[in-house]
């Protein structure tokens, strides 16, 4: 196994640069360049010789196997944060025997691979890296700290149980083995089930969290939907001109809405047009505005929605300040009622974000879906009695579909199970 | 120094080596059976009993390929039962109890009269080979035999240690002594060895137990056989007694426990959780205030009765007490004690397939020897073990079989990808295409294999032919006609009204329709036998779920058709963590499809290996 390492910091000018070593060799290759390693885990000041004298006077930290991110020996080198000291660094690394440069994403694939971390972990890794808002980082975090995988934990020791009790009923039927284990499969797949469909539900929400909620403008030509848009973003995002019909393409602003991440869509108007360009534009604008988390309509004071809003959805009036300063519209030329929009925005939007799971990702609702469908059938086939073989295939295809985020699970583990809870040997 | 020569050479005349020789010559090869003596042939040394869930579809197997254990074991039946009557067929196993006598005498005279089959009484104290080709063995008395493949079927013979409380000897099996000389030569190839134990119970004389007072097991009214050419008993059946131990049997074993050679630590070897001492389930299951004991007729014209449940291996004189503190057996005298026996086994990771070890050439092991547990897992691997042996002598392809083909394919490769922690038994469960591995359709899955490789004779291809005729007949006639949920309802059947037809088959896989009701529907159904209709009935109960499953059977098959070379060196894989090396070099896995289930392996790496090997592929062979 080679030794790996890496600038870990983002490259370029800083205050600190941090290099990091993992595999056998970590340690001795950081020996040879400094007088004696500091204890594990705790800092040490050390001045960093290569072959042509003094490299750097920096911070040593090693971690030994077992207590380190990737489950290797690890060492760091936090360094003056300048690209010619990183680049001595490395090149001096990079001449010793066993150590070459980590591939992308080679530490954390250990970490994998030494068990440090599941899968679910390495994502939530991933997204904390990228975490732009505040929402994102607690997301992240859940899923980092396996919050995730002990849930699954939990799905995975109830199933393992269930078919353990199946699986004795078939294979140890003339034995001392309880006959009708019906009652208690029936609550563990009850139990399993209700979780894993209210974590389905949950996933659209926390990819939202992850990806950003889209909140489309919505609004008849003119009404001020790109404007709003400008005041919003605090920039000239979309352009904006007093001729109906401007905007043909839907217009994205990504921003950050009270820790939540959110992309705001700037639709083409909504009018019938003879216009093939822009009817194309309206058809494409009214589409993605329906499939949006959230829509503001602007209408005129006495006009109505293009189409009909969802509960959530805001409407108001536009151009609040040809009105009037009391009015309760808003004018994205003036900022006239925007601070009162944000607000609802953002609350409309926490809403949703709040009834997020912990499960982040499409790769983890299809997994969990496909298990509930056979945990399904399960319950049906238990109910119709004497097919426990058809119980027992079920269970087993709900944990196939679970292994993704639950690991494997080993016909050894029922049997673990069987023996230590029945007496099995006539 | 006296030669002979044979193509064959099978040691060991128990379940596997029986099972081995008999495949061997059925292939066609000059085969010799190599035992201590005769009379040994066939002995069943632990319970008088052969099948059960999992072992009884091993038989059945083995009988789909004309072996013999299922044929011998219908003769020698006294008692069939089809275990899990009540579920469905395909976690049915067919289990008889067997008379010992009539079991080794059936078995003798099957051997002798295989064509091409010899039997040589003798002790084996060497194996010989050139240049790490394995070319004969030697007998005790100087006789070399030679031959181009051996199997070695020793069982517990291997520095076999019998234990009965504190006192120890050498034995292979009660009364026998064990191949001390042969494990040393084993020793030679260097192969990994571990140590395992298994138990017996004291036997007891039938005329001292009190069967008035007892609650009995009967057998099955309509017995149901092993061999699918068995038609009728061929014994007097019998019952088998039911009592249990109390308190007072749990008590006497708590006291004396410092005496078990188990629990005075006199054996290292791991024993079965499946099977455990009474010692054990004394220990571990405190809380239970009794167990059951079957007590088992070891014949017809034999008084000894096997105590199922209650094996162990404390003193005589303690065994003698909770014997008789056990209801029924209170003046019950001991014929033999009961007895725990340590022996040495060879990690079958050091196998491949077809159960030759991979670092000799010609030579396969099979039974207990491979760490396995049973009569029926010994004879199964015999089998492939047998014909694998003779293929290699007669220049023939290897014989596999696959996870979802058989319950063999399954033990073989859980034997040679996983080793074994434990005496390894066959369970249903460990079948993860248990729903198309039934024993009922055995010889659908396996006999036109043993057709095509020749290992089947004549009686059983006209049989299997005619049978397989009358399945495909009725299946056709079945899947032609077409009904509506209003043509059920008229045979008086509800369906739910979705409107689609169903065929015949179809409706004969729903829970409620049998086939009276698609005679009903159409009378020419009627023509169909009633063999032929059960089998069709078994078929199409799984139909749905088996045509879902094929999906992962064709994953397995892609997989393991993924071959991966045996010059690949994992360790030098980069990427692959350290402990994952080691166990992939361990284990040598054939193929992806075993990669894929050795312990710890992620998709990571399991895709490192397949680049790996596709490199590999598109580089041109170098000198």
């Amino acid at each position: 196994m080679d030794t790996i390492f890496a600038q870990a910091t983002a490259p370029g000018k800083a205050g600190v640069a941090i290099v990091r070593l993992s595999g056998p060799k970590a340690w001795v290759a950081i020996e040879t360049m400094c007088s004696g390693l500091p204890e594990p885990r705790v800092v040490g000041l050390r001045e960093l010789h290569g072959r042509d004298g003094l490299l750097d006077t920096a911070l040593v930290v090693v971690f030994e196997d077992g207590a380190s991110f990737t489950g290797e020996n690890v060492a760091e080198l936090h360094l003056h944060g300048s690209s010619a000291v990183v680049s001595a660094v490395l090149s001096e690394l990079s001449s010793l025997e066993g150590l070459r440069h980590a591939e992308p994403g080679e530490f954390t694939r250990r970490a994998l691979e030494n068990g440090c971390l599941d899968l679910a972990q390495v994502e939530g890794l991933a997204d904390l890296i990228d975490a732009e808002t505040e929402a994102q980082r607690r997301q992240a975090i859940r899923v980092l700290s396996g919050e995730l995988g002990e849930k699954a934990e939990g799905w995975r020791q109830g199933l393992i149980r269930a078919a353990a009790l199946i699986e004795a009923s078939i294979d140890f039927a003339d034995e001392d083995v309880p006959v009708d284990v019906t009652p208690e499969v029936d609550d563990i797949l009850r139990r399993v089930l209700n979780e894993l469909e209210s974590e389905i539900d949950g996933v659209g929400f926390a990819e939202r969290v992850r990806t950003g909620f889209e909140v489309a403008i919505v609004g008849a030509p003119n009404a001020g939907k790109s404007t709003l848009l400008n005041a919003l973003a605090g920039r000239e995002a979309a352009i904006t001109s007093e001729i109906a019909g401007t905007t043909r393409d839907v217009i994205e602003v990504r921003m950050d809405l009270g820790g939540l991440p959110v992309t705001i869509l700037d639709t083409a108007g909504l009018r019938d047009t003879d216009d093939p360009v822009e009817s194309i534009g309206v058809e494409k604008a009214q589409a993605r505005a329906k499939s949006a988390d959230l829509r503001i309509f602007l209408v005129d004071v006495d006009g109505s929605p293009a189409f009909e809003p969802i509960a959530r959805d805001i409407v108001v009036a536009s151009k609040a300040d040809l009105i009037g300063e009391s009015s309760e519209g808003v004018s994205g030329r003036t900022g006239q009622g925007l601070p009162k929009l944000i607000e609802m925005i953002q609350s409309r939007i926490s809403e949703l974000a709040g009834q997020s799971g912990i499960a982040t990702r499409e790769r983890h609702r299809f997994a969990m879906s496909s298990a509930s469908g056979s945990l399904r059938d399960a319950l049906v086939n238990l109910e119709s009695g004497e097919v426990y073989e058809l119980v027992a295939e079920d269970i087993r295809s709900a944990i196939r579909s679970l292994d993704s985020l639950i690991g494997r699970v080993d016909v050894e583990m029922l049997l673990d199970d069987i023996f230590s809870s029945f007496c099995i040997g006539k | 120094m006296k030669h002979s020569h044979f193509d064959v050479v099978v040691i060991g005349g128990g379940h596997a080596g029986c099972e081995a020789a008999t495949a061997s010559a059925r292939m066609g090869a000059r085969t010799a059976l190599i035992t201590l003596k005769k009379a040994g042939i066939g002995v069943m040394s632990c319970n008088p009993a052969i099948g059960g869930l999992g072992k009884g579809h091993l038989v059945r197997e083995i009988d789909a390929m004309d072996g013999v254990m299922g044929r011998v074991a219908d003769k020698a039946g006294i008692q069939f039962r089809l275990l899990n009557r009540r579920k469905g067929p395909a976690v049915q196993g067919p289990r008889t109890q067997a008379d010992r006598a009539v079991y080794r005498s059936t078995m003798l005279s099957e051997i002798e009269r295989t064509p091409n089959l010899s039997v040589i009484e003798g002790e084996v104290v060497d194996i010989l080979d050139e240049k790490g080709v394995i070319n004969g063995i030697v007998l005790h008395d100087g006789v070399e035999i030679r031959s181009s493949a051996v199997v070695l079927t020793t069982g517990t013979f291997l520095r076999g240690v019998i234990h009965i409380g504190e006192q120890s000897h050498a034995g292979g099996r009660m009364g026998d002594a064990p191949s001390t000389k042969l494990a040393e030569r084993i020793d030679d190839y260097a192969l990994p060895l571990g140590r395992l134990k298994t138990g017996t119970p004291p036997r007891l004389d039938g005329r001292t137990i009190n069967w008035e007072i007892l609650e009995t097991q009967p057998g099955d009214v309509d017995p149901v056989f092993f061999s699918f050419l068995s038609n009728s008993v061929s014994s007097a059946q019998i019952s088998c007694g039911i009592t249990h131990t109390n308190e007072k049997t749990h008590e006497i074993i708590q006291r004396n426990l410092a005496k078990s050679a188990m629990y005075g630590g006199f054996i290292d070897g791991v024993g079965p959780r499946y099977c455990p001492s009474i010692e054990d389930k004394v220990v571990r299951f405190a809380e239970k205030t009794s167990h059951q004991v079957f007590l088992e007729p070891e014949g017809l014209n034999d008084h000894t009765v096997y105590p199922n449940g209650i094996s162990t291996s404390l003193p005589l004189d303690v065994q003698e007490l909770y014997i008789r503190s056990i209801r029924g057996l209170e003046q019950a005298e001991i014929v033999q004690p009961g007895y725990a026996i340590e022996y040495d086994y060879v990690d079958p990771q050091a196998l491949n397939l077809s159960l030759a070890v991979r670092s000799l050439q010609g030579l396969y092991l099979a039974g207990q020897i491979n760490g396995t547990t049973g009569y029926e897992e010994a004879a199964a691997q015999g089998l492939v073990a047998g014909l694998n042996a003779a293929a290699t002598a007669l220049d023939k392809p290897r014989v596999e079989f696959g996870r979802s083909e058989s319950y063999m394919g399954v033990m073989i490769d859980d034997l040679t990808t996983r080793g074994v922690t434990e005496p390894y038994r066959m369970f249903t469960s460990r079948a993860e295409f248990r729903l198309s591995l039934r024993a009922d359709n055995a010889d659908q899955r396996l006999t036109p294999k043993g057709l095509e490789i020749g290992c089947v004779g004549g009686r059983r291809q006209t049989y299997f032919t005619e049978k397989a005729e009358r399945l495909a007949s009725g299946q056709k006639a079945m899947s032609d006609k077409y009904f509506s949920p209003q043509d059920v309802a008229k045979a008086g059947k509800r369906l739910s009204q979705d409107g689609s037809r169903r065929t015949a088959y179809q409706l004969l896989g729903l829970p409620n329709i049998d086939f009276d009701d698609l005679v009903k529907l159409d009378s020419s159904l009627g023509c169909i036998d009633i063999e032929t209709r059960a089998q069709l009935g078994r078929d199409a109960l799984y139909a749905t779920y088996i045509e879902r499953q094929n999906q992962d059977v064709a994953v397995t098959k892609r997989d393991e058709a993924h071959l991966i070379p045996a010059a690949l060196i994992f360790s030098e894989l980069d990427g692959l963590s350290n402990e994952l090396k080691v166990k992939l070099e361990r284990q040598r896995p054939a193929n992806i499809a075993q990669a894929s289930r050795v312990e710890g392996m992620t998709p990571a790496a399991l895709m490192l290996i397949m680049a790996r090997i596709r490199r590999d592929a598109k580089l041109p062979a170098t000198a």
